[in-house]
């Protein structure tokens, strides 16, 4: 064990801390592993003797990010990312926090498998990892897995991964047993017959290209009746990954009638459109698919009036082997964690999205959901926090990015704000040079 | 009589991948050149010299018989070395991708390389990563640019012109390349195109590419100069799409009737292979207003017309 880290004091920063609703200049001071204080004129007051002090002018201290989707292939397909390189990705990214999926090979179903990967996750990797378990054993929508076991053994929430659990009975039954343990089930929303032989949104653009559509009724349905289980069971339910109006309008409904529901969106469908396929660029091939313009509008503005309530990465590693083939035969999938901030930040310069607001999404929220202790500065809190200079231009080179595949839509892409920083427990993991 | 080549048309491109893109000059030109090749065909001596030393693949990962030979005769009546390649019985099977194979093809060197493929985008992904030229010859349900031109061609030799004629397009434009590449084609010289089909045979927003949508045969028919029919899989006719092939014949199916709905001296296309008794009647597949044995023969020139236009672009030394 490393001994531990000097106290830091991260002076003149702009403080921004949705967890208290704070986006002002200030103070931020950690030492022991935890956040002493966050406030102005810190130094005024002394910090303790060795504190090294980072001049934080013009830019922004915020809590890690806390990446609720994110595919890790350990165990099982490492050759597409490990705890290791995901934890690296993750911290040049600003993510202090990796939520990975029950979908590896053996699935995540046993309390075993979520004890190795914690284990493996405290031997290599460089920010904390929380495995989700799966809903049903095998992810195969039959049977429900061991919701109580495997909460204690330590996986902070429950869902089939990128699969929808198509039966209603078996559905209704998992989430019945899930509110005994409060327990969160998070649920991906694809009717799989409606999709059917579909690789892309349905619409003018896949018919002039000649592929066969996913109309994002195949989500909203599947969303629907989830949310009138939810109505049903009372459990905790999280909509995995939101994309259209549509199903926003579901939302909006259950919200209101005050379900206890919340709901995630990617990155990618925040910041990408169906356009962005072109022709036929397999690093847009995504599940759910990527959307129309109006469509990825009104997630932004779900996000922004607090109807979404999570942003992730939806980081799903794809090796060219399966990407370099016609677009009806690639895989799905987009890595994500390393970009997803400078990718939100595209919203806030945009004038989309306040800063808080993507914070709040990206760390607080996430933490909450799963009853995590980061999400925020609040002192007595972990310092898990990241400095981010908001402004800095930069082109994505993907031979820098960290992670074992290179699958990124970002490729070559501009963009602006990157972290310079990433703090976990106190540790400096990340510095941008 | 010698029929020197004339048109010193060029095409503005190394591959021809599909209709999209391509101005109305390209088109005519194409066809213009054509034209000298329906002429060569019609006599004994069909050879000419213009592909002399080149090489050409036909690679084919579905299979064709048809389009196949016709790009066959085509560069060899041009005189090209023509290699046949039907990838669906070999390299696939061993697991080889196509990216693989356009690779190791290129090794060899060919200066024209034809191809279909049962996914779209697979002809355009190939040609990012071989030399020569790169015809498609169908990529799943995306384009087939050379059927499209026959089709046209054959049109303008029957009809004087394709400038605001009625195309009425019919039968399962969803899963159909040959309704895409006739609608962009047919639209970029300024015909208009209606599409008629069940509701469960139309891709979503159809309307977007510039075609009236018909769900009734004697609506979609009305004054229609040209009735171009399109085959429908038996797979798609369980009841999956449509309900039974009684059913799609019985309002769908052309026949004597149907064809009345068109204008009396409306010509009758069909991209082939034929089903008949399932989209197309007999009577009217063989009768005096069908065109279908005509499309076959300008296949042939088209083909030898692109791959001609091709070529010209290719390096000399």
């Amino acid at each position: 064990m490393l001994a531990d880290p000097r106290p830091i004091l991260l002076a003149n920063a702009r403080i921004v801390d949705p967890s208290r609703d704070l986006d002002e200049p200030g103070d931020v001071l950690i030492a022991d592993g935890v956040i002493r204080d966050a406030r102005r004129g810190i130094r005024a007051s002394g910090v303790p003797e060795g504190t090294e002090t980072i001049d934080c002018r013009g830019r922004v201290v915020a809590p890690g990010l806390v990446d609720m989707r994110a595919f890790v292939g350990e165990p099982g397909a490492e050759h597409r990312e490990t705890l290791a390189s995901a934890s690296r990705a993750a911290a040049a990214g600003g993510v202090t926090t990796i939520v990975c999926q029950p979908e590896t090979t053996p699935v995540i179903d046993d309390p075993a498998i979520v004890d190795f990967v914690l284990r493996r996750a405290r031997d290599t990797a460089i920010v904390h990892v929380h495995p989700m378990a799966a809903l049903t054993k095998g992810l195969g929508g039959q049977e429900m897995a061991e919701i109580g076991l495997l909460r204690a053994s330590g996986a902070v929430a429950f869902t089939d991964g990128a699969r929808s659990v198509t039966n209603a009975q078996v559905m209704r039954r998992a989430l019945t047993y899930a509110r005994d343990f409060d327990a969160l089930v998070v649920h991906h929303t694809e009717d799989p017959d409606l999709i059917g032989e579909g690789v892309m949104n349905e619409g003018a653009f896949a018919t002039r290209l000649g592929l066969m559509g996913i109309p994002s009724a195949a989500e909203t349905i599947m969303l629907e009746r989830d949310l009138r289980l939810v109505a049903l069971t009372g459990s905790r339910y999280h909509a995995a990954s939101v994309t259209c109006r549509n199903s926003l309008e579901v939302l909006r409904r259950a919200k209101e009638a005050g379900l206890p529901v919340t709901a995630a969106a990617s990155i990618n469908h925040l910041t990408l459109n169906e356009i962005d396929i072109g022709s036929y660029r397999t690093f847009f091939k995504l599940t759910p698919p990527l959307r129309a313009e109006p469509d990825r509008a009104s997630l932004v503005a779900a996000l922004s009036s607090g109807l979404i309530d999570v942003v992730m990465s939806d980081h799903n590693p794809q090796d060219v082997e399966v990407k370099r083939l016609p677009f009806a035969e690639a895989a799905a999938g987009a890595i994500g964690i390393e970009t997803m901030l400078a990718a939100g930040l595209r919203l806030v310069h945009g004038g989309e999205l306040s800063l808080l607001v993507l914070f709040k999404a990206m760390s607080t929220r996430p933490a909450q959901l799963l009853g995590l202790p980061g999400g925020t500065l609040k002192p007595g809190a972990p310092a898990d926090l990241i400095l981010v200079d908001p402004e800095a231009p930069w082109v994505l080179d993907p031979a820098g990015l960290k992670s074992k595949c290179k699958n990124t839509p970002f490729d070559e892409a501009k963009l602006q704000g990157r972290t310079v920083r990433t703090i976990v427990g106190g540790r400096t993991v990340y510095e941008y040079v | 009589m010698n029929i020197a080549p004339k048109s010193s048309f060029v095409l503005s491109r190394r591959h021809l991948l599909g209709i999209e893109g391509l101005s109305s000059e390209d088109i005519a030109g194409l066809l213009d050149l054509a034209e000298e090749f329906v002429a060569l065909n019609r006599q004994i001596e069909k050879k000419r010299a213009s592909l002399r030393g080149r090489t050409q693949i036909n690679l084919f990962f579905e299979a064709s018989t048809r389009t196949q030979s016709s790009f066959e005769l085509a560069g060899k009546r041009l005189g090209a070395d023509v290699m046949n390649m039907s990838v669906g019985i070999s390299a696939m099977r061993k697991g080889e991708t196509l990216l693989d194979t356009a690779i190791t093809l290129n090794a060899m060197r060919p200066d024209i390389l034809v191809v279909r493929h049962h996914a779209s985008g697979a002809v355009e992904l190939l040609a990012q990563k071989v030399d020569g030229s790169v015809i498609n010859a169908g990529d799943g349900a995306h384009e087939h640019p050379t059927q499209a031109l026959l089709d046209a061609l054959t049109i303008r030799r029957n009809k004087g012109r394709i400038e605001r004629l009625i195309v009425a397009i019919c039968g399962d434009i969803l899963h159909s390349r040959v309704a895409r590449s006739n609608i962009l084609l047919l639209n970029t010289l300024g015909a208009r195109v209606r599409v008629v089909a069940p509701s469960t045979l139309l891709p979503a927003g159809v309307e977007q590419l510039g075609v009236e949508v018909c769900r009734d045969m004697r609506e979609g028919l009305a004054d229609a100069d040209i009735v171009m029919m399109l085959r429908l899989q038996r797979e798609r006719m369980n009841g999956s799409l449509v309900p039974s092939v009684q059913e799609y014949f019985h309002y769908y199916g052309l026949d004597q009737k149907k064809l009345g709905y068109a204008k009396p001296d409306a010509l009758v296309m069909h991209p082939g292979p034929m089903n008949r008794g399932v989209e197309i009647d007999s009577s009217v597949a063989d009768g005096a207003q069908s065109l279908i044995r005509e499309q076959v023969e300008m296949g042939v020139a088209v083909r030898m017309a692109v791959l001609e236009a091709l070529s010209r672009n290719l390096p000399n030394v």
